[in-house]
């Protein structure tokens, strides 16, 4: 007798907990040939509001664990998806990817995790600098977390790209809120249950699914938010110039294929500069 | 004894300073009529006269000077790098030969004392040209792995309160790292960009490299709107700084901004108290606290605050307000008329809102615009004196028990510039230091600037970098 197989119920990924929208409202992912694979939630303004205030809360904390304290969690969340590549295999062949195209987003998605891990500790030593003024003073200047940053992840490529968004950002102590790919976001919610099984506090990464535009214009406008990137083409000029009302930083990945460098960490870091006096001994010099 | 040990006068000779009655706009490398004959008068607001006319740049004139900036960006970054540097080595040369006249100008048009313009100003607008010059040949070992280029033509936009050391910290990595500039300072003190045009075309800068062209506000809106630039650099206030970035979002530039500021002023009970009252005196009065990074929120532990408050009054009535030209002032003019209105507009918010005013008696000159250092204390969290850029010479004081306790209230404002903290104990100053959400941050000292260390802001007050080897990416695409 054939077994009826259980289906998975994809929610959102808030504050480390897997609640659904609280609008209640749903679309469907279907397969190349209209079948259904999955109904997602469809996030609304306020589940991003909420995101934002458990990102938030979750910042500090983050950004206090030492750099390699996050390093070896950047580096457990590869474990565990490495753990688990066959089922994210499957899952992403099921939206029509060939096998060989899934094993390498999959792989090519633990790999981005392990590089990223290994930058926690890394970035700040290669782009600090300590600066010789023309006065008695130690000045150097070192890179801190923005704070929270909200995220558009590419449409392509549900893991590799939110992995892709992701790693940098929270590499560098910052907290984030991402929209998962709409058509391609299954692979993305999975991944979520890899972040809840490898230390990451709670609140550091909330991964919502829905619609672009819908979400845009209040990530570009939450005056809680400090830094917003896109990934995806489609962002409207007026979404955008909402940036500037809280003087957000903002980041357009969506012109060219998100590639993995450090300066991509970067783009969600302040530079701080601080100064101390030296004292200089103003006593007697050796005479000969 | 008496109080009649005043000082005797010492006034800077202005015999030096040669202004001429009218100024075109630099365009091309030569002084170019503005095409509306439009002008306006610069002011000294010591003394309320009229220092010369300086031409108004219409639209005309905007495009004029970006076609001349675009023209000269091809020949210009394809120089031998050090060649390119050399030139800017040529600028900070001529700004130190002609210093003295620098620095009187500056304090004639802005209103600052001469000691600040003769001893800060210009010598670091000379070092930043010198300092950035060294870095023309040498960008590719700034970023690894990376193959920096000029962006092309910069417009660049400054402020009043250091005229001629803003100019400098914009001008000097654009041009090193390649790009071509037009820049226009504040309607209020033009005079020593003007100056400093007069420099560049005697360094001998191909003609289009640097344009300096003068107007206030409807100007610069031009400049931001303008097709050609591909980068816009702004300091200045953050309500103009947010229209700024959205001309750079919607014309697809670069940009950079440095905004305004409402810094922390930390003092524990275990600091050096003398130095730290000299901390929060250069803190709020340096140059009549028209100063984006000025400590205008001072944060005293209370088992100090009155031993503080007394030796802080002390210290302000022994401040001289007056002749920007005489050696012995501390605090100079307000800039123009209508700051001074902001000013006491605030001053009379403060009183509103409860709070105990302090000001010195010290005599004020009959003419021109003066403030005198005043200090608020009884000031709540809330209040707008606490939360406002005033931009003068208004220090809000506030008390606290815990190192947690003034860490979010020192950080409680949408603005993050600078901090300041005062303690003996160095574990307890990378506390703070690190807790603070600002951009700079001075331990056991205050306004201190140097080409090498990178300056801006975090949060509202602005993004980007100027100085030191952070300073170069602001100008440079990869």
């Amino acid at each position: 007798m054939s077994r009826l197989n259980i289906q998975k119920t994809y929610k959102l990924f808030i504050g480390g907990k897997f609640p659904r929208t609280e609008s209640g409202r749903s679309y469907s992912i279907e397969n190349d040939k209209g079948a259904l694979i999955a109904n997602m939630c469809h996030a609304s303004r306020k589940d991003f509001r909420n995101s934002v205030v458990v990102a938030r809360k979750a910042q500090a904390g983050w950004a206090g664990k030492t750099a390699f304290n996050r390093s070896q969690i950047l580096y457990r969340l590869a474990e565990m998806l490495e753990a688990r590549s066959a089922s994210f295999s499957e899952e992403i062949q099921l939206l029509g990817s060939s096998k060989s195209d899934a094993d390498k987003e999959v792989v090519d998605a633990i790999d981005t995790l392990v590089y990223y891990a290994g930058w926690c500790d890394k970035y700040t030593a290669l782009f600090s600098s300590v600066n010789p003024t023309a006065s008695a003073h130690f000045n150097f200047t070192v890179h801190e977390p923005t704070g929270v940053v909200a995220a558009v992840a590419p449409e392509q490529n549900g893991l590799l790209g939110l992995v892709q968004i992701i790693a940098p950002i929270i590499c560098g102590g910052n907290t984030t809120v991402v929209l998962a790919s709409n058509t391609m976001g299954t692979s993305a919610i999975s991944f979520a249950e890899v972040v809840q099984n490898s230390d990451v506090p709670g609140g550091v990464i909330n991964i919502l699914t829905g619609v672009m535009s819908e979400l845009t214009p209040h990530m570009a406008s939450h005056m809680d938010v400090n830094a917003l990137v896109i990934a995806r083409i489609g962002l409207s000029d007026e979404s955008r110039d909402a940036v500037i009302e809280n003087v957000k930083r903002f980041a357009d990945w969506s012109t060219s294929e998100v590639d993995s460098n450090p300066y991509r960490i970067l783009d969600f870091q302040e530079a701080k500069s601080t100064w101390h006096p030296v004292q200089t001994s103003t006593g007697g010099v050796s005479g000969y | 004894m008496s109080n009649e040990w005043n000082l005797a006068p010492a006034a800077e000779s202005t015999s030096s300073a040669e202004i001429k009655e009218r100024y075109e706009l630099f365009i091309n490398g030569e002084w170019q009529a503005p095409s509306d004959g439009n002008y306006f008068e610069t002011i000294s607001p010591a003394s309320e006269e009229s220092l010369a006319q300086v031409a108004a740049a219409g639209q005309k004139d905007v495009d004029r000077a970006f076609e001349a900036a675009n023209a000269a960006f091809k020949p210009w970054s394809a120089l031998p790098a050090a060649e390119r540097g050399k030139y800017i080595y040529r600028i900070a040369r001529m700004i130190q030969e002609r210093s003295r006249e620098l620095a009187v100008v500056e304090s004639l048009d802005g209103g600052k004392p001469i000691r600040e313009s003769r001893d800060i100003d210009v010598p670091l607008a000379a070092a930043h040209f010198f300092y950035y010059a060294g870095w023309a040949d040498k960008l590719e070992y700034a970023f690894p792995q990376r193959d920096p280029k000029p962006l092309g033509v910069a417009a660049q936009i400054i402020p009043w309160n250091f005229p001629l050391l803003m100019a400098a910290w914009k001008i000097a990595p654009a041009l090193a790292c390649g790009n071509t500039v037009v820049l226009k300072p504040a309607e209020t003190t033009p005079l020593t960009a003007l100056k400093l045009a007069e420099i560049i075309k005697d360094a001998g800068l191909p003609p289009g490299v640097v344009n300096i062209i003068t107007g206030a506000g409807e100007t610069g809106a031009m400049m931001t709107a303008h097709k050609i630039p591909k980068k816009l650099a702004f300091t200045g206030s953050t309500d103009v700084g947010k229209m700024i970035y959205k001309a750079a979002l919607q014309g697809n530039k670069k940009v950079t901004l440095e905004l305004g500021g409402k810094a922390a002023n930390i003092i524990f009970d275990d600091a050096p108290i003398e130095a730290a009252v000299e901390g929060i005196i250069n803190g709020i009065y340096f140059n009549q606290g028209h100063v984006c990074c000025a400590g205008s929120r001072l944060f005293v532990q209370e088992s100090v605050y009155d031993q503080v408050l007394m030796k802080l009054k002390r210290r302000m009535d022994q401040l001289v307000v007056g002749d920007p030209l005489d050696k012995n002032t501390d605090i100079g003019a307000i800039n123009s008329k209508s700051q001074l209105q902001t000013i006491e507009e605030y001053l009379e918010v403060g009183r509103a809102e409860g709070s105990e005013i302090y000001q010195p008696e010290c005599e004020l000159p009959e003419i021109g615009y003066w403030c005198r250092p005043t200090l608020f204390t009884n000031v709540a969290q809330s209040n707008r004196i606490a939360q406002e850029e005033i931009f003068g010479p208004v220090l809000a004081i506030q008390t606290f028990r815990t190192i947690e306790e003034v860490i979010d209230k020192a950080n409680n404002t949408p603005y993050g510039l600078s901090a300041g903290v005062w303690t003996d104990k160095g574990s307890k100053i990378f506390q703070l230091t690190k807790a603070m959400k600002a951009g700079v941050v001075w331990a056991n000292t205050f306004n201190k600037f140097d080409p090498t260390s990178p300056f801006g802001g975090y949060k509202e007050s602005g993004f980007g970098r100027e100085g030191g080897i952070h300073g170069l990416s602001a100008y440079l695409d990869f």
